[in-house]
């Protein structure tokens, strides 16, 4: 019988560079940024490392294939690397790898790294999607866009719970505001201005609903954290935050190809929610999360992901982005740093930098952004479109 | 009896007003002055994905697996080499057993593949020929040529069966007449003197082919209703019909101030609208005029009005159709006017040959996959069933998307991606019957697309890899016509 992964795994330490468009940093510069701080936060050396994990997911235009970029960069002792990659859910995914290798009891120790130069294209956004999904989908997928594909979703939202364009603008610009307001405490963050909700609705159309400041930043970055077994963890620092669940749900192709679906949520989220609280025992997310990260890549991302978890009652989300449900000094913050919005989204780094916020906010070393007395953090991080996705979900506690 | 077993046309939604152009461009030569407008192919359409719709009408309550050859007539086909025929047999699902040919060169390629089809099905070599006829010409810019070409598409298929229109002769002469030429690799249309054209080419010609079809088929002007035949210049047109005592009754007005002259397929597209207002007993003599001429008499026979069916008239396309904003676009569609793509329009993946061979039922001919086990649509065709609580396996049949409705589920207009004319629009279709899958959709504006807006397929150019000398087709969604 499967136990889960629940207070197996104690994270003792991580890093995060400052994310944004780093035009003076390449790959190799992010990564010993990002595993710099880790390891003087876990106070251990490189050779107590036993294996590690490296997620990135554009390696055409940044680190290249394989696991060999870390290891080169980091000159780890001939470790046993493993190189991940889950479009957006990367960062997460390696520290999945990460933290079931300790739980495995293979290693004591191990590192993931997630590392990202996205601004070596030329152009706003990301990559062209049309080149990466393989020779027969190039044939037949529409010429779409990041925020193309989940634009789509907030046309299908609004349509569902009847709400004119703009009262569904209004809704999420209030959450893109929210990001903006938190990401101007962080030092940290890609965007650290805050903005108007009319800023938000009057910004440019990128893709009709979406416009401007309904997507996040499209930046260059690496984090990193070091696990290892929960039972040595204290013998390395007294706060470790300890794994409560990790989770991963990938779509079936139902969403994109069968009828059922009705693109105003993530069928994925769902379910990967309902396994997420399962292991880490939580009956009640909307009482028992003290706060989350979520993958709001779009500001339409982060609405539904508020009613994929659960906290929010479906069509419901915008009564609680109305209380200021989700603000730093509400009931349950979410993007304390800033999120994707502001913060950022190196695509390999993005999972690992949600983890970094929950990790410092649990040991009370947050700053200006301190949420009081956390004690269970939630991050959700998705790969793909709402069409077809993964979601990435992790638990952790003190 | 062997002839004309249906029929369909195809006229692109766009139109330019002629006034557009000569803003633009008049300066150069204000004599190039023409009233009405022309229809114009879309940033995504080209001489094969109008031929193909043009198919698609045609065949609109005709069995496509009793279709024996498919000829494509045209002077700008996409391919020199990859036979455009054979692409658009692909499109229209008919079988891999048949023949298939691009007859071109000459603006009377569209009359000269329909009396080859026309003997292959009198000679029992064949039972049923689909002809497909489409050209989209280009003028310099500033040139008449400019002015008069316009887009468009029609096909006719020919057997033996259910016959609409019976054949009762032709005439064809055939000269080196250099009224207008292009030489290969050359975009442009140049021409000679137009008194020359006029008055040594159809004045002379166009009487020629139709007195040689009366003495063939042994009747007299007076016995033919509708006589089709082309003629660029107005008051030649009527002197044509003087020397052949045709009545103004007679005359099927050409269609230069409603889309141009479309070169080839013209004289289908006027045969088509002739055929929709006839009645039995109508006989019909259509000229396809170009190095030399072609003259064709059809009678019109009972079967003429069953045979209409759920078919768009060519007047249901005339009226179908949204004024182009502007001359710089028409010419940017036509990548005469190199427009700044960005980087990121640039970056075109490679094109798998391979993989379109292996999959090219699904890209070009829209077959995805209907399970046994559970009757669920699906595309892309799939070996797995992807109804939840289903998934048999490797139960699929074939399932054709291309000739069924839909409703639009979601959409957006995206002005990040790249696209010729932005925003890229696309969204997910559900279709009648099951499946669902994202497709772009075009012949549209952002601010008319809705949530449950009734959708129909269009087999459009998907990208053009101008490196690789690769045309991608694929199909999009585009508003359902009443």
């Amino acid at each position: 019988m499967a136990e889960g992964i629940k207070d197996k795994v104690a994270i003792i330490g991580m890093g995060c560079t400052k994310f944004g468009e780093r035009w003076e940093a390449g790959v190799e510069d992010l990564i010993v940024e990002a595993f710099m701080e880790a390891l003087e936060d876990a106070g251990i050396e490189k050779k107590d490392l036993g294996a590690a994990w490296f997620g990135s997911c554009y390696d055409e235009i940044g680190s290249g294939k394989t696991a060999m970029p870390l290891s080169l960069t980091l000159k780890l002792p001939f470790l046993p690397v493993t190189r991940v990659e889950n479009y957006c859910a990367t960062g997460t995914e390696a520290l999945r790898g990460a933290v079931y290798a300790v739980a495995s009891g293979a290693y004591d120790i191990c590192l993931a790294l997630g590392a990202e130069k996205l601004k070596d294209t030329g152009f706003g956004g990301l990559p062209e999607f049309a080149g990466q999904l393989g020779t027969k989908n190039r044939l037949i997928l529409p010429t779409l866009s990041a925020p193309g594909g989940f634009a789509m979703m907030a046309t299908r939202y609004f349509s569902k719970y009847g709400l004119s364009p703009e009262e569904g603008k209004e809704i999420l610009a209030m959450i893109s505001a929210k990001s903006h307001q938190n990401g101007s405490k962080n030092p940290k963050a890609h965007l650290r201005r805050e903005i108007s909700v009319d800023q938000v609705m009057k910004a440019p159309m990128v893709a009709w609903p979406l416009g401007l400041f309904d997507c996040c930043g499209v930046s260059d970055g690496a984090a990193a954290a070091i696990v290892c077994r929960a039972d040595m963890a204290k013998s390395f620092r007294p706060d470790p935050v300890y794994v409560k669940s990790m989770q991963i749900a990938v779509s079936s192709g139902e969403e994109m190809m069968y009828t059922d679906w009705d693109a105003s949520h993530v069928q994925s989220a769902t379910v990967c929610a309902a396994r997420a609280y399962e292991e880490a025992g939580i009956k009640n997310p909307r009482e028992e999360i003290s706060m989350m990260e979520v993958h709001d890549c779009f500001s339409i991302t982060e609405l539904v992901a508020y009613e994929d978890l659960r906290i929010s009652e479906r069509g419901k989300a915008g009564n609680d982005v109305r209380d200021g449900f989700f603000n730093l000094d509400g009931r349950i913050p979410c993007q304390p740093d800033g999120g994707l919005k502001c913060f950022g989204h190196p695509i390999g780094a993005s999972g690992l930098r949600m983890m970094y916020e929950m990790y410092k906010q649990l040991q009370g070393k947050a700053g200006e952004r301190q949420i009081a007395d956390p004690r269970l953090g939630l991050t959700h991080n998705m790969g793909g479109f709402p069409s077809m996705n993964l979601i990435s979900m992790a638990i952790v506690g003190l | 009896m062997e002839g004309i077993v249906s029929y369909g046309g195809y006229i692109p939604r766009l139109r330019i007003d002629r006034k557009l152009i000569y803003q633009a461009v008049g300066w150069l030569n204000p004599a190039t002055f023409m009233k009405g407008e022309k229809a114009v192919a879309n940033f995504d359409e080209d001489s094969l994905t109008m031929g193909v719709a043009a198919g698609i009408e045609c065949l609109k309550g005709v069995d496509r697996a009793g279709v024996d050859a498919l000829y494509f007539a045209c002077t700008t086909p996409p391919y020199a080499e990859r036979q455009n025929a054979e692409i658009a047999a692909t499109a229209l699902d008919l079988k891999s057993r048949i023949r298939s040919a691009d007859f071109t060169g000459t603006l009377k390629a569209g009359t000269t593949a329909l009396l080859s089809a026309l003997d292959a099905v009198k000679a029992g070599t064949m039972n049923s020929v689909l002809v497909c006829s489409a050209d989209q010409r280009m003028g310099k810019p500033g040139s008449a040529q400019e002015e008069i070409f316009g887009d468009g598409a029609a096909a006719i298929l020919m057997g033996s069966e259910n016959v609409t229109a019976q054949f009762l002769g032709s005439f064809s002469v055939s000269y080196d007449f250099s009224d207008h030429w292009r030489s290969s690799g050359s975009i442009f249309d140049r021409q000679w003197e137009d008194r020359f054209i006029r008055d040594v080419g159809y004045t002379k010609f166009v009487v020629e082919v139709l007195q040689g079809l009366a003495i063939e088929c042994g009747i007299s002007a007076d016995q033919i209703t509708k006589v089709i035949y082309p003629c660029l210049y107005a008051a030649d047109f009527k002197k044509i019909a003087r020397t052949l005592k045709i009545s103004d009754q007679q005359i099927v007005e050409p269609l230069l101030g409603q889309i141009g002259f479309t070169g080839t397929p013209d004289p289908f597209i006027h045969l088509a609208m002739a055929l929709d207002q006839s009645k039995p007993g109508d006989r019909i003599a259509v000229v396809g005029f170009g190095a030399g001429a072609d003259a064709v008499l059809f009678e019109v026979t009972e079967n003429i009005e069953k045979s209409r069916g759920s078919r768009r008239s060519v007047g249901h396309y005339l009226e179908n159709k949204r004024q182009l904003d502007g001359y710089e676009k028409m010419i940017s569609f036509r990548n005469l006017l190199p427009m700044e793509k960005g980087i990121r329009g640039e970056s075109i993946p490679p094109t798998a040959m391979s993989a379109l061979w292996r999959n090219r039922d699904q890209v070009l001919g829209l077959y995805g996959s209907q399970c046994r086990a559970c009757g669920t649509p699906q595309f892309p065709a799939q070996r797995i069933c992807v109804k939840p609580n289903c998934g048999a396996v490797d139960q699929m049949v074939p399932y054709r998307f291309s000739d069924k409705k839909g409703t639009l589920f979601t959409f957006t207009g995206d002005y990040l991606a790249f696209c010729t004319n932005p925003p890229s629009i696309y969204g997910v279709v559900d279709f009648e019957g099951g499946g669902r899958y994202q497709f772009d959709l075009t012949d549209v504006e952002l601010e008319n697309v809705k949530v449950s807006m009734p959708l129909e397929m269009s087999f459009r150019k998907k990208y053009l890899d101008e490196r690789a000398g690769i045309h991608g087709y694929f199909w999009k969604a585009v508003p359902a016509m009443s």
